[in-house]
C-alpha cells in the first residue's frame, strides 16, 4: 500500500512534465504559505508555484509577529528561503490581493490559488472607551516594535504613564509584557526596530498588569512564554494568592490538558512565599478572574486614557466537555494606567469576491477547499481555491501548527489534481500574465532577488549597530533598496 | 519505573523555576545541520543536572549506532549514527524526512519523534524543562515522545526504533500504539 501511493506518485510526475505546467499561486509568505508551498513543490513534480504578499518582505510574523528576542524561533526563515529559491518557486512581494489584482483575476491566471494571508485586524472588545489615546491593539504594537512598515508611525506613549494594562493572558500578551519589562540593554542586541528601541529606552513604564477574564488554569499561554516572563532580570511577580485557589472543574480540565497544568504549576510557584519585593523593581502583576468593562479617561488630560474599569467574574460550568466561561459578578474596580493593549485575538480580513464567515473570521472550507456559503446543505465547493493557515483556521496555533494546516490543504490539492479537477490542459498565463497586469499598473513587483538586497541592507546595517539586523521600516526605505 | 519518571519531572519543572534563565542559551547563528559535534555540545549544557558518565570516551567517537526510523506511511529505513549525533541531524544525513524548523534550537517542535519501544525511552535522560516546554506543543504528543534533536545517539542506545508521527493520519490506527503505563 505504501509503496503503491509513492509508484502513483513518480507516474503522475511524469504526464505532468510533458505538458505545460499547472500553475498555482499562493497568497502570503508567512508559514502557511511557504509551508504550502513546500509541500506542493515536493510533492508534484510539473508544478509552478508563485507566492505573492502584499509587502516587499517574505515570511509573514515570523518577521513582523515573533518577538525580537526570539530569534531561535526565526531560524525557520532558512528553510522557507530554499523554498523560495527552488527553480519552480517564484516570490513576488508588493502585490495586494485585492487592491494589485482582484482575486477572479487571479483565479483567471492561474489553474489553482491557495490563500494563506493571515490575520490583519483585531478581534473586538467592544467596550465604551476604545478610542482614547493610549488604548492599542496588541497587532499594531507588536508590528510596531517589529518594524512592520504600516505601523511605524504608531508612536505609542510610553512616557507619561508608569503603568501599562495589558487584556489577555495569551502568548502575545506575555511578548509584550516582556518588551515593555526586559532591559533594554538586552534588546539592543536583538532585530528589534530602532524607533521602539529608542522609546523603550526612555519608557517609563514600571508595571504592568496582565488581566485574563478567567483563571490561573485557563491562562492562554504556554509555558516557555511564562517561564521566560517570570525570568526577567530584576523582576517583581504579583499574583493575588487567592486567585490560585482550583475548584473540582480546573482540576479537571489539568489533568485532560498537559499544557493548562503546567501552566498552572510555573503560575503557582511564580512567587515564592513570604516574599518581599525590592525597592525600585519592576512589576508584572497577574490579575486574574477580571473582564474589561470600559477605558477611563484620564482626568488631567482630555481625550487620553487614564485607567481601565475591570468587573470581577466568576467561571461557570464544570462539565467536563464544556469550557469555563466567565461571568461578570457586578463587582467594579479600576486600575490606573496611561497605556492599554487589547491581546484579545487577531481576525482576518474579507476581501472581494471571497466567501467570508464574518463571525469566525475565516474563509469557510473544509480541510482546505474554499466552500461557499457556510450552511451545510447548500455548500458548494469552489474548484481550485483553497486555504491555509490563520485565514483557514482561525488565528492561533504556532508555526508548526501551519506545517501540518498544510499538509491537509496538500491532501485536498493532491486529491483533485488526482481526480483531473486541477488539470493543465487548459493552460494558464500564470507569473508572465500576472507580472504583465501589475506592470500595467504600475506595481513595483519586489523579486527574490530585490528581496535579497533589503536582506543584505539590513544585516549590513545590523552589523554596524552590533544586531543581527536593522530592519528597515519605512514602505520608502523598502522599496528604495528593492530596486537599487 | 514510568510512572515515577513523570512524576520527577513535575518535581524537576518546579525546582528550576526558581532560577529558571531569562534565555534559553542562543544557538541561532550555528549551522547546527552541517556541524555532527555541536548537538552533543548543546544537549550537554541542558542537561547539566544530568551528568553522563562516559566512560569509554575513548573509543565513542568511532562508534555507530543501529537506528530505524519509521516514517508516516509506515516505511522503515535502517541508519547507523555516530555516538553523539542527534536523530536530527542522523535523519537530515540519511534523507529521511524529519522536519527541523528551527535546526535543533529547541524552539520549534517540529522533530518531534515517538520512541517505540518503553524501554528504549527510559534509557534516555530525562527532557529539560525547556524540551517539555516544547513537547507541550507537539502534535499528536505520546507518553514516549521526544524531541528529534535531543536525542543523542549513545552506545545503549543500540537498536532505537523511533517513529515520526503523522498529522494526516491515526497512528494509532495503523498499529503502533505506545504501550500504557
Ligand atoms: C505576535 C505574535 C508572535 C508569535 N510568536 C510565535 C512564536 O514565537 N513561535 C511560534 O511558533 N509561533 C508564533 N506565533 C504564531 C505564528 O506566527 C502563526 O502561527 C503564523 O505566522 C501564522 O501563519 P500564516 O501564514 O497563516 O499567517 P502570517 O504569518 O500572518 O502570514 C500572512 C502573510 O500574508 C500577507 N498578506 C496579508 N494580506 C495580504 C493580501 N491581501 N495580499 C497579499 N498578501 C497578504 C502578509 O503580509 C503576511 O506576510 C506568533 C504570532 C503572533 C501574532
Ligand atoms: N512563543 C510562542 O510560541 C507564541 C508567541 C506568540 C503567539 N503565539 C501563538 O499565536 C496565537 C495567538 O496568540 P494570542 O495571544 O493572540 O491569542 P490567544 O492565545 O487566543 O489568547 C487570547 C487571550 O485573550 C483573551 N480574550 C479573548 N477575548 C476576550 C474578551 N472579549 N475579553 C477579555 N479577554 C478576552 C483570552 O481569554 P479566554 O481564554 O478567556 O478566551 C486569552 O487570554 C496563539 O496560538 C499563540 O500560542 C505563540
Ligand atoms: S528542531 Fe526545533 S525543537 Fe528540535
Amino acid at each position: 500500500m505504501v509503496n503503491f501511493g509513492k509508484i502513483k506518485l513518480i507516474s503522475r510526475s511524469f504526464t505532468t512534465l510533458s505538458s505545460a505546467p499547472l500553475r498555482i499561486c499562493v497568497v502570503g509568505s508567512g508559514p502557511a504559505g511557504f509551508y504550502t508551498a513546500e509541500k506542493i513543490l515536493k510533492a508534484h513534480e510539473g508544478v509552478e508555484v508563485d507566492i505573492i504578499d502584499r509587502l516587499p518582505t517574505p515570511f509573514g510574523l515570523v518577521r513582523s509577529g515573533v518577538a525580537p528576542d526570539h530569534p531561535e524561533t526565526k531560524i525557520v526563515t532558512n528553510q522557507f528561503s530554499r523554498v523560495a529559491q527552488n527553480d519552480r518557486c517564484s516570490f513576488f512581494g508588493n502585490v495586494y490581493l485585492g487592491s494589485s489584482i482582484s482575486l477572479p483575476e487571479l483565479r483567471e491566471m492561474y489553474n489553482a490559488v491557495v490563500l494563506a494571508y493571515g490575520s490583519e485586524s483585531d478581534r473586538s472588545l467592544g467596550i465604551p472607551g476604545e478610542e482614547l489615546a493610549g488604548v492599542h491593539a496588541a497587532r499594531e504594537f507588536v508590528w510596531w516594535y517589529n518594524g512592520h512598515p504600516d505601523c511605524r508611525n504608531l508612536s505609542p506613549d510610553l512616557k507619561n504613564t508608569d503603568t501599562a494594562v495589558i487584556l489577555g493572558q495569551g502568548n502575545v500578551a506575555l511578548d509584550i509584557a516582556r518588551i515593555l519589562l526586559r532591559p533594554t540593554e538586552e534588546l539592543a542586541k536583538t532585530d528589534i526596530a530602532s524607533h521602539a528601541l529608542a522609546a523603550l529606552e526612555e519608557s517609563s513604564i514600571r508595571k504592568v498588569y496582565l488581566v485574563g477574564r478567567r483563571g490561573p488554569v485557563q491562562a492562554a499561554c504556554t509555558a516557555k512564554e511564562l517561564r521566560e516572563v517570570l525570568g526577567i532580570k530584576n523582576l517583581a511577580v504579583h499574583i493575588q494568592q487567592a486567585d490560585l485557589v482550583t475548584k473540582p472543574a480546573d482540576e479537571i480540565e489539568m489533568k485532560n490538558n498537559r499544557i493548562r497544568r503546567r501552566v498552572y504549576e510555573l503560575l503557582s510557584k511564580a512567587v515564592p512565599p513570604g516574599h518581599t519585593p525590592v525597592l525600585g523593581q519592576r512589576e508584572l502583576h497577574f490579575v486574574f478572574f477580571r473582564k474589561p468593562d470600559k477605558f477611563l479617561e484620564s482626568d488631567d488630560r482630555s481625550g487620553h486614557l487614564g485607567g481601565v474599569r475591570l468587573e470581577k467574574t466568576v467561571l461557570k460550568g464544570d462539565d467536563e466537555l464544556v469550557n469555563q466561561v466567565a461571568v461578570g459578578t457586578g463587582v467594579y474596580e479600576d486600575i490606573s494606567c496611561g497605556l492599554a493593549l487589547k491581546s484579545i485575538g487577531y481576525k482576518s480580513v474579507a476581501i472581494d469576491d471571497l466567501p467570508f464567515d464574518n463571525y469566525k473570521g475565516i474563509v469557510p472550507n473544509v480541510g482546505g477547499r474554499v466552500v461557499t456559503d457556510s450552511l451545510q446543505d447548500h455548500m458548494q465547493i469552489e474548484t481550485g481555491l483553497y486555504v491555509c493557515g490563520w485565514l483557514k483556521r482561525g488565528p492561533t496555533g504556532i508555526i508548526a501548527t501551519n506545517l501540518y494546516c498544510a499538509e491537509e490543504t496538500l491532501a485536498c490539492i493532491s486529491d483533485d489534481i488526482n481526480k483531473g479537477l486541477l488539470t493543465s490542459n487548459s493552460p494558464k498565463p500564470g507569473r508572465e500574465g500576472l507580472l504583465q497586469l501589475l506592470d500595467s499598473r504600475n506595481t513595483k513587483v519586489v523579486s527574490l532577488d530585490a528581496w535579497k538586497k533589503i536582506d543584505t541592507e539590513e544585516i549590513r546595517l545590523g552589523h554596524i549597530k552590533n544586531k543581527p539586523r536593522e530592519k528597515l521600516t519605512t514602505w520608502e526605505d523598502l522599496l528604495k533598496v528593492a530596486s537599487e | 519505573m514510568f510512572i515515577s519518571r513523570f512524576y520527577r519531572q513535575g518535581a524537576h519543572t518546579i525546582k528550576s523555576l526558581i532560577k529558571a534563565p531569562a534565555f534559553i542559551p542562543k544557538t541561532s547563528h550555528i549551522p547546527v545541520v552541517h556541524n555532527r559535534h555541536l548537538p552533543a555540545l548543546r544537549h550537554e549544557s541542558f542537561c547539566s543536572g544530568a551528568a553522563k558518565q562516559d566512560s569509554e570516551e575513548g573509543n565513542q567517537e568511532n562508534q555507530k549506532i543501529n537506528v530505524t526510523f519509521v516514517d508516516k506511511d509506515g516505511e522503515e529505513t535502517h541508519i547507523k549514527v555516530p555516538v553523539g549525533m542527534s536523530m536530527l541531524e542522523a535523519a537530515h544525513e540519511n534523507d529521511i524526512e524529519l522536519e527541523g524548523a528551527c535546526e535543533g534550537s529547541l524552539a520549534c517542535s517540529t522533530c518531534h519523534v515517538i520512541v517505540m519501544d518503553m524501554a528504549q525511552y527510559n534509557k534516555l535522560p530525562d527532557p529539560t524543562d525547556e524540551e517539555n516546554d516544547m513537547l507541550d506543543l507537539a502534535f499528536g504528543l505520546t507518553e514516549t515522545s521526544r524531541l528529534g534533536c535531543q536525542i543523542i545517539a549513545e552506545p545503549e542506545l543500540d537498536g532505537l526504533h523511533l517513529a515520526i508521527p503523522s498529522a494526516t493520519r491515526n497512528f494509532a490506527v495503523d498499529g503502533f500504539k505506545p504501550k500504557p503505563h
